[in-house]
């Protein structure tokens, strides 16, 4: 077997999410080589080379490849993915964007998500939010998989892989980056933070979300809000923990003003600690969490974040 | 322009489901059946570049056995012209669906295909990219804005911490997420006109694809139950057991 994993960047570094989709490779077994493609990405190439397991870092870094945009980033996979049985990516929205144009590219299916090596051949992955997991088997010559970070734990540093430059360069003429909006914070990544602290629609307002805020700074979490607090308006979409939004499983969950409606459960109810916080005592959150606290959160929270 | 929207019909999303007892697969007996959320926000925001001027023409297309044809008079009273329905009983993946559906690309030469960004059934998230690769056109995914300007398209897409804004060629193809809009109801005389008009249907064998796919479906389970715990009575009780008895804090 042999295994192409595409490295997950952020603002030009490598991804924490990298470290997970090459728990995954080892996990199916075989050499273990990394693709490192954008622009100005030498650095985030030398941090995937300490990957414990990576034999080889292929580097394509061309400005063809800044903002990885899907057209040039899948042609340069079928260019590079002969010789491969697998090629992995995370589920992120980069992985998601453009591993299935390599597969169709390539003629085989895909399996999106996958959170559990059975075999080289056969994968768990959720469907219907979360609600089943299916059992797949791919007869496919090629493997083109996406893979839940938070079904693998990170492997260590500790390696060191040849890096190799690629100098495959693919033409793009259709499609350009105008501009990236990220938002700025100190805090954690949703994706990769020890604890996470969400709010709900009981939050009442995008303004009263500051109530998380001293908390959060307190414990280093970072804040994530339920599809209904984003459907009202309250933050933005890329806070949202579901099966919609980002899949968490940090050390600890505080879900805050949160029902626990289906969606949002197949979002973090992997957390190793979950404590739900909510007037309503009948609320389905309190069925998944390790400690629920009955009350009023405009008294809690304040309370909460004093006396921590 | 001509645009095309692909919708799927699958499980209602309220519908709580339930893994049959030989988990072969989800029980669908008797269900209540539904457009995907997405793809209603992809008809919607295909339905809107009507009323704004700058598409022409709106056909609605589907792969899926004949009660699909539902889904497609949906779309239909929800405002587009025309319908196509690829008539298959076959579970049809990702990637047929994209051949399927390139197919269709290929004969309407269609400026624009709008299509959900995952059915919330099997949430794959494959096929819009998938079709993009097959037809050899940009890809604007995941997106919260649509903006056509002359020949290209501005998508601005929902990333990992943040928004992208892409510019494309045209033609393109686009997936909806959540934020890009709020679908409309369909009204009682709008569903009354849409049962007349025009639904054409065809087979994947018309169209020369082979629905069949590599990936077989081993089993399929219900996830770990995850347990109840406790309720405590105050913030103090709280801080305590994370403290000494969960060790979080």
């Amino acid at each position: 077997m042999s295994i192409l994993v595409l490295a997950d960047l952020h603002e030009g570094q490598l991804a924490g999410a990298t470290a997970h989709v090459v728990a995954a490779a080892k996990a199916i077994g075989g050499d273990i080589d990394v693709l490192v493609a954008g622009e100005g990405v030498q650095a985030a190439a030398e941090a995937a080379a300490k990957l414990d397991g990576v034999s080889k870092v292929r580097v394509a870094d061309n400005a063809v490849y800044a903002h990885q945009l899907a057209e040039p980033m899948g042609a340069l996979l079928v260019e590079l993915a002969d010789g491969y049985t697998h090629v992995l990516a995370s589920a992120s929205t980069t992985g998601k964007n453009v591993l299935p144009r390599l597969a169709a590219l390539k003629d085989v299916s895909q399996l999106s998500d996958v959170l559990a090596v059975d075999s080289a051949d056969t994968f768990k992955r959720p469907i219907y939010a979360g609600n089943a997991i299916a059992t797949v088997k791919s007869d496919d010559a090629l493997k083109v998989i996406t893979v839940r970070t938070t079904g693998f734990d990170a492997v260590g540093d500790g390696g060191s892989a040849t890096i190799e430059a690629v100098d495959t360069v693919v033409d793009n003429a259709q499609s350009s980056f105008v501009k990236q909006e990220l938002a700025e914070s100190d805090r954690p990544e949703l994706g990769g933070a020890k604890v996470v602290i969400s709010g709900g629609r009981g939050m009442g307002n995008g303004e009263n979300f500051k109530l998380l805020d001293g908390i959060a700074d307190k414990l280093g979490a970072a804040i994530g809000a339920s599809r209904a607090a984003v459907d009202a308006g309250f933050v933005p979409n890329d806070m949202q923990v579901g099966q919609t939004g980002k899949i968490v499983a940090p050390e600890l969950y505080i879900a805050v003003g949160i029902s626990g409606a289906i969606q949002h459960l197949a979002g973090m109810k992997d957390s190793k600690v979950i404590v739900a916080i909510n007037k309503d005592d009948e609320a389905p959150i309190f069925q998944v969490a390790d400690y629920g606290l009955v009350g009023d959160l405009f008294e809690i929270l304040p309370e909460l974040e004093s006396k921590l | 322009m001509k645009v095309l929207v692909a919708v799927k019909r699958v499980i209602d999303y309220n519908v709580k489901i339930r893994v049959k007892a030989d988990h072969s697969d989800v029980d669908l007996t008797n269900v209540k059946m539904a457009m995907n959320p997405f793809c209603e926000i992809a008809v919607e925001e295909a339905v809107r570049l009507k009323e704004k001027g700058v598409a022409t023409e709106v056909v609605a297309v589907t792969v899926g056995p004949k009660a699909a044809q539902e889904q497609l008079r949906t779309a239909l009273a929800l405002g587009a012209d025309r319908a196509i329905h690829i008539e298959t009983d076959e579970r049809a993946e990702s990637l047929a669906v994209a051949k399927l559906l390139a197919k269709v690309v290929d004969e309407e030469q269609p400026g624009m295909v709008i299509l959900g960004k995952q059915a919330i059934d099997t949430d794959n998230n494959q096929t819009g990219q998938m079709l993009a690769a097959l037809t050899n056109l940009p890809q604007g995914t995941f997106a919260s804005e649509v903006t056509v300007d002359g020949d290209k398209v501005h998508v601005t897409r929902e990333i990992d911490g943040g928004l992208q804004t892409v510019a494309l060629t045209l033609p393109a193809i686009v997936t909806t997420d959540l934020r890009l809009n709020e679908p409309r109801y369909a009204k009682l005389p709008d569903i009354m006109k849409a049962k007349k008009k025009p639904m054409d249907v065809k087979t994947p064998a018309d169209l020369g694809v082979e629905v069949a796919s590599k990936v077989s479906l081993l089993k399929v389970e219900s996830p770990a139950e995850r347990k109840g715990g406790i309720k405590v009575a105050s913030v103090d009780e709280l801080i305590d057991k994370l403290k000494n008895e969960a060790k979080v804090l």
